[in-house]
């Protein structure tokens, strides 16, 4: 069957899929098909959806319609085999008290640890190559409660990429960052897509970045996905208009397309 | 978690030491006039193919192994299963106040128990324990169904209101029996004050099921409650199922609290401040949390039962008031400083 070869082939697909919360439907019959080892960013307007349809594919919020998500099914495989497929980075991490960087990077091989068990030498040496690779051995002992936004997210991010899975979520990964540092977080992320063939879907409220990163943008408003294509098909200055109520021009440059806000977004243009 | 090997193991034999010394201390402090020497070879002369003579008297004998060590033994199994059980609800409810007093646990096992007490009259006392089980249980229960129904987005916090309200109507049920039965006052304050007056082996061989079950379950979780610190959300999508667990160790840890509480009465402060000094000592990771508390708890149980017996002797202070006297100020001084540290 075709629809069969599709599911392999893709890293997430989702047919008709909807979702509630607190018993009101927040998901409205989303398709998506994500090839493995893309990155495609989810956009749209606050409480269009964004973090719902991340939870739904993390297999945090039960859902309705066909779901494939890194070769399994959320809500049929259980949370260790889940967590195995499919790692989530918040929008805002929660930080225990008194737990060292090193620590808090170490909760990402759960799902690899036996339940009653603990870590074998390989969990440590998976997480000494992550904390290699994104440079934060000077961080280890520190305590995770000491860390700026920017280090937050690092570690996040190490204690995501520790669960080593096939599918990445970010909800709003950079939205507490400067500007530097979210440069550096997304160079990292989209590093590692490149290096262990991740499949990348972000939510990110910056169009102007996520064009630059995403290959591919999903419009979500109002729990629907309204436009699924390039930037540069997506995000047209009517559609922003529409969908977010904002005035904005768009500017193409060879190195991307940029949206920029502007003054005196009452008047109607 | 991955603290060094050599300094766990460190704070582990000291953490040993320490218990050994008190449990010591709280066989040799008293009347009978034991010595420490004697008290070792007579414990040696009970281990199998050890022959010696510890000089002690039939008498003392009776009092070393009938009256001492059943107390002390009591003791270390209230006291680890209080601090342990604190440790745990902590844990799961990511709630530094959770311990048996404020989920409600406490408040259904003494309802239970004066209800035993006046109903049952004298012939009631025999009844104590198990009335204090159940309603121990009953309580926490509907501390969990009441939490839970109003509960939704930051259940941890709401829980614990539940179990303050929870707490409240069983306290004002009990006071209300109490008025009308004032006869049987005295006996139902005793059970409340606490107390580890035991009638030789009875109530530890009762009591130590429970514990043993109780803190293999919660150890065996000491991973899982590491992940249970980031919240339920995160925790989740680390693989594991935070309402699943917090149920099971909810139960579990009440179960080993009513169990302890039905035979000591209501002891507080060991399950709130012991795994707070151990924190502050060696962190949060339950790896090595877990069985410091445990530890740490019956030692602090065994010395406040010591002073407990000889501040006043012959007469005896319920040990509630000392666990409460030594542990209220000394829990004051852990929140200031884990402010500081903050």
């Amino acid at each position: 069957m075709i629809g069969d070869v599709t599911t392999e082939l893709a890293a997430v697909s989702c047919r008709g899929v909807s979702a509630a919360r607190g018993g009101v439907e927040v998901l409205h019959r989303v398709d998506l098909d994500v090839v493995a080892g893309s990155w495609v960013s989810l956009v749209g307007p606050n409480g269009s959806g964004k973090t719902t349809l991340l939870h739904v594919l993390a297999g945090l919020v039960p859902s309705t319609g066909a779901l494939h998500v890194g070769g399994i099914a959320p809500g049929r495989a259980s949370r260790r085999d889940m967590a195995r497929a499919v790692a989530l980075m918040p929008q805002r991490p929660v930080v225990p008290e008194g737990v060292t960087v090193k620590e808090l990077i170490h909760l990402g091989r759960t799902p690899h640890i036996p339940r009653f068990g603990s870590e074998t030498p390989n969990d440590v040496e998976v997480v000494d190559r992550i904390v290699e690779r994104l440079e934060l051995g000077s961080f280890a002992p520190r305590l995770a409660s000491e860390l700026s936004g920017g280090e937050l997210q690092r570690v996040v991010l190490a204690r995501a990429l520790a669960q080593q899975p096939r599918v990445l979520l970010l909800d709003e990964p950079t939205s507490a960052l400067d500007i530097g540092h979210q440069q550096q977080v997304l160079e990292l992320v989209d590093s590692m897509r490149a290096e262990s063939d991740l499949t990348v879907i972000a939510a990110m409220h910056d169009l102007t970045s996520t064009s630059q990163y995403g290959e591919r943008l999903v419009l979500l408003a109002g729990g629907r996905v309204v436009a699924d294509g390039a930037p540069t098909d997506v995000l047209t200055t009517e559609r922003v208009a529409a969908v977010y109520g904002a005035r904005v021009e768009i500017l193409d440059r060879p190195s991307g397309r940029a949206v920029l806000p502007l003054r005196g977004a009452s008047e109607t243009s | 978690m991955i603290a060094a090997p050599r300094r766990r193991a460190l704070v582990l034999t000291g953490a040993a030491s320490i218990l050994l010394a008190a449990m010591l201390l709280g066989i040799l402090v008293g009347p009978a006039g034991l010595t420490p020497g004697g008290v070792l070879l007579d414990i040696a002369d009970r281990l199998p193919f050890v022959d010696v003579d510890s000089g002690l008297t039939t008498r003392q004998q009776a009092i070393l192994w009938n009256i001492r060590m059943p107390r002390v033994v009591l003791g270390v199994l209230v006291g680890a299963m209080l601090a342990v059980a604190g440790a745990a609800y902590q844990g799961v409810f990511r709630n530094p106040l959770a311990d048996p007093y404020l989920l409600g646990v406490s408040s259904g096992a003494g309802l239970g128990a004066t209800l035993a007490i006046v109903v049952g009259g004298a012939a009631g006392f025999a009844g104590v324990p198990p009335a204090a089980f159940v309603g121990g249980m009953l309580a926490v229960g509907a501390t969990y169904a009441l939490g839970r129904t109003v509960g939704g987005v930051r259940s941890e916090v709401v829980i614990i209101l539940a179990g303050v309200a929870v707490a409240a109507f069983a306290n004002a049920i009990q006071t209300f029996f109490m008025q009308l039965h004032d006869d049987t006052l005295r006996q139902v304050y005793s059970w409340m004050l606490g107390r580890l007056a035991t009638d030789g082996w009875s109530d530890v061989l009762t009591v130590l099921p429970y514990v043993v079950v109780t803190v293999a379950i919660i150890a065996l979780h000491r991973r899982t409650l590491d992940v249970m610190s980031v919240g339920d959300v995160e925790a989740a999508s680390l693989g594991i199922h935070p309402a699943r667990v917090r149920l099971l160790l909810v139960s579990v840890a009440t179960l080993g609290t009513a169990a302890v509480v039905s035979a000591s009465g209501l002891i507080g402060f060991v399950g709130i401040v012991v795994p707070h000094a151990v924190r502050l000592l060696v962190g949060p990771g339950h790896r090595l949390l877990l069985p410091l508390s445990l530890m740490v708890g019956a030692a602090f149980l065994v010395l406040a039962d010591v002073l407990a017996r000889s501040v006043m002797a012959p007469a005896e202070l319920p040990i509630g008031v000392v666990t409460a006297a030594v542990g209220a100020p000394f829990f004051l001084v852990v929140l200031r400083r884990s402010r500081g540290v903050r």
